[in-house]
């Protein structure tokens, strides 16, 4: 299992390789200077030389990449353009926030998503399966912010439960934080509950199938034991891998939820950046994003191990 | 050769379009989504005619205005005709959902084809995809539009880059199960050339999984580009699309809701109906894969 370990981690380098190769291509390979895309139309030579010289633009191409990633492995994420500030201190400011969204949605999503798919697949056919599985469609097709907005406009304009916007460190106090970050939780969490109950109902559909299933009924255990201990247990290696996919989609939803509500996190940081045109910002912001992505999804690789006996690595 | 190419085609046509008709009117909601697009596209398509006012024209007196005979969903903060601008926006959303559902089958599709059959490839083209797969979407997106410049073409490669992936890993997957099979192999000891197995015997395997995926991609694609304008990183507000409809009017929300809601609503619809429609085509296409729920 160790050597499965190692193994795993050692795939997830090229992957994330490859990943700074892109986000490093594809600011050299753009047309034009790119010290002047970054700058604007209205840069001195003075600023267009301050860029240059921020990123070693002047060097060859590989000389560039070998100190860039030097740089990155030593914590070095470069500094932004606007500001003059190090990257990696713009973003420690603006984490709280968005792992504050991320796990609240993530912790919600899943209360909510794992129990209606168990039922979905267990009435499966009737009205509520009908229910969860347009919820779904809905959670696909409706764009965050659209939600985000409905969201506002009823809960916090007419009925006046929530505020329009803004955000608390759970240092204030868990209510004030609670009471912000529901909003925008409430928002993100369908897209989520979405994904997780279309697949959770699915594996739930197959493994109830079982003939293991049909023992465990006619030994006359309670069903909610069924369900839970022999079907749901054995659910449990998809639907932790759709939560890690899923991890992608959250940064993505949490960008744009950031947005809508005004919170001051890395999302936020990261369309100012693109607005002003601060590129190491939001390089920055795609490199960390990725290598959360990744170990995340490495984590949840190792967990499968644990989780589920019948799976054995050499 | 010749004939049996242009033999094969003359065959399929009646059966494709009884399989549309067999789709269509497969269920209630299906018929109505069909319906609903094919409104959304004819309003796209015709808007000069449809649309009661000019999208772009500025009547400052008009700002803001609630709903009314003369302004039937109401105004923007210009004094622009909101319905006039949701019907011209819709051609933005529709061009960039299905360039970005061609574009990214068709180079998919041919990373797929090699990943699958030249081995050597293989290794190389999944670590890439692996690391195209872990940034997220939205970031990449922005990123391309904030180096590039908000142009169509601009968003609709945007958009695309991170689709290709998937499609590469459904083609990938179809094309290693397909040259598995006998008639494969007996291809391969018959000396067909490479290109050759690849366009009679992998290529074919393809095409329904390709129809489903690029619905769904379809769907996604607006999606995304009615986030980026909302972003302020998307196509310039001169051109209304429904995103930065939206986007235009956060600021007036508490003003008049309409601005953000009534795009807002409509953009749900499409990607809705196309959603709806994919997993129809789906059911009927590949119903083992229906069955299993293998989707997105």
């Amino acid at each position: 299992m160790i050597n499965y370990i190692i193994q795993r981690i050692l795939a997830a380098i090229p992957v994330m390789g490859f990943v700074a190769l892109f986000v490093f291509l594809m600011l050299r390979l753009t047309p034009g200077d790119p010290a002047a895309i970054i700058a604007g139309d209205t840069a001195t030579p003075e600023q267009l030389e301050r860029i240059r010289d921020a990123l070693g633009l002047n060097d060859p191409l590989h000389v560039q990449f070998i100190t860039w990633i030097g740089n990155l492995l030593q914590g070095d994420f470069g500094t932004s353009v606007i500001s003059g500030k190090p990257v990696i201190e713009l973003i420690e400011a603006r984490m709280e926030p968005t792992i504050s969204l991320a796990l609240t949605t993530i912790t919600l999503s899943v209360l909510i998503a794992v129990p209606l798919g168990v039922i979905a697949a267990w009435k499966h056919g009737t009205l509520i399966d009908r229910f969860v599985m347009l919820l779904s469609v809905l959670g696909f097709s409706i764009p965050v912010f659209v939600i985000g907005y409905l969201m506002i406009s009823f809960f916090a304009m007419q009925l006046g439960w929530f505020p329009v916007q803004g955000f608390r460190p759970i240092g204030d106090g868990l209510g004030e934080f609670l009471h912000r970050i529901a909003l925008p939780t409430f928002t993100l969490t369908l897209l989520y509950i979405a994904l997780i109950a279309r697949i959770t109902r699915t594996s739930m559909l197959e493994i109830l199938g079982d003939d293991y299933i049909r023992t465990a009924r006619a030994k006359g255990l309670p069903e909610a034991r069924v369900l839970t201990r022999h079907a749901l247990r054995n659910c449990s290696v998809p639907i932790i891998t759709v939560i890690g996919i899923g991890f992608a989609l959250i940064i993505s939803g949490v960008v744009v939820t950031e947005s809508v509500f005004n919170l001051p996190g890395l999302g936020r940081l990261t369309v100012d950046a693109v607005l002003a045109r601060d590129y190491p910002v939001i390089q920055a912001v795609i490199l960390l994003a990725s290598l959360i992505y990744v170990v995340v999804n490495l984590l949840i690789d190792i967990a499968y191990v644990l989780l589920d006996p019948r799976i054995r690595y050499s | 050769m010749t004939d049996q190419t242009t033999v094969a085609p003359a065959a399929a046509q009646p059966s494709a379009l009884s399989k549309i008709r067999e789709i269509v009117f497969s269920s209630p909601i299906v018929f109505i989504a069909t319906a609903i697009l094919t409104v959304i596209v004819l309003a796209a398509i015709f808007a000069p005619i449809v649309s009661p006012h000019d999208p772009v024209r500025l009547t400052p007196s008009q700002r803001l205005k609630p709903p009314s005979e003369v302004y039937w969903l109401g105004t923007d903060a210009f004094g622009r005709d909101l319905f006039s601008r949701i019907v011209y926006g819709g051609r933005i959303s529709l061009v960039v959902g299905v360039g970005a559902a061609v574009f990214a089958v068709i180079a998919g599709l041919i990373l797929g084809l090699m990943a699958g059959y030249i081995r050597w490839l293989d290794a190389v083209l999944m670590r890439m995809v692996d690391g195209l797969m872990a940034i997220p979407n939205i970031l990449l997106a922005i990123a391309i539009v904030s180096l590039w410049g908000a142009g169509l073409w601009t968003v609709l490669i945007a958009i695309t880059i991170p689709e290709v992936p998937r499609v590469v890993r459904l083609v990938r997957s179809v094309v290693l199960s397909a040259r598995e099979e006998p008639y494969v192999e007996a291809a391969i000891a018959a000396g067909s050339s490479t290109f050759l197995i690849m366009r009679r015997h992998l290529l074919p395997n393809t095409i329904a999984p390709l129809i489903i995926q690029g619905t769904y991609i379809c769907a996604s694609a607006i999606l995304v580009e009615a986030i980026l304008s909302f972003l302020g990183a998307g196509i310039s507000p001169e051109t209304p699309s429904w995103g930065n409809i939206m986007a235009e009017g956060r600021i007036y929300f508490q003003i008049n809701p309409g601005i953000v809601l009534w795009p807002g609503l409509v953009v749900s619809v499409a990607i809705l109906a196309i959603n709806l429609l994919g997993d129809a085509v789906r059911d009927a296409l590949d119903p083992r894969m229906a069955k299993r729920g293998i989707d997105r």
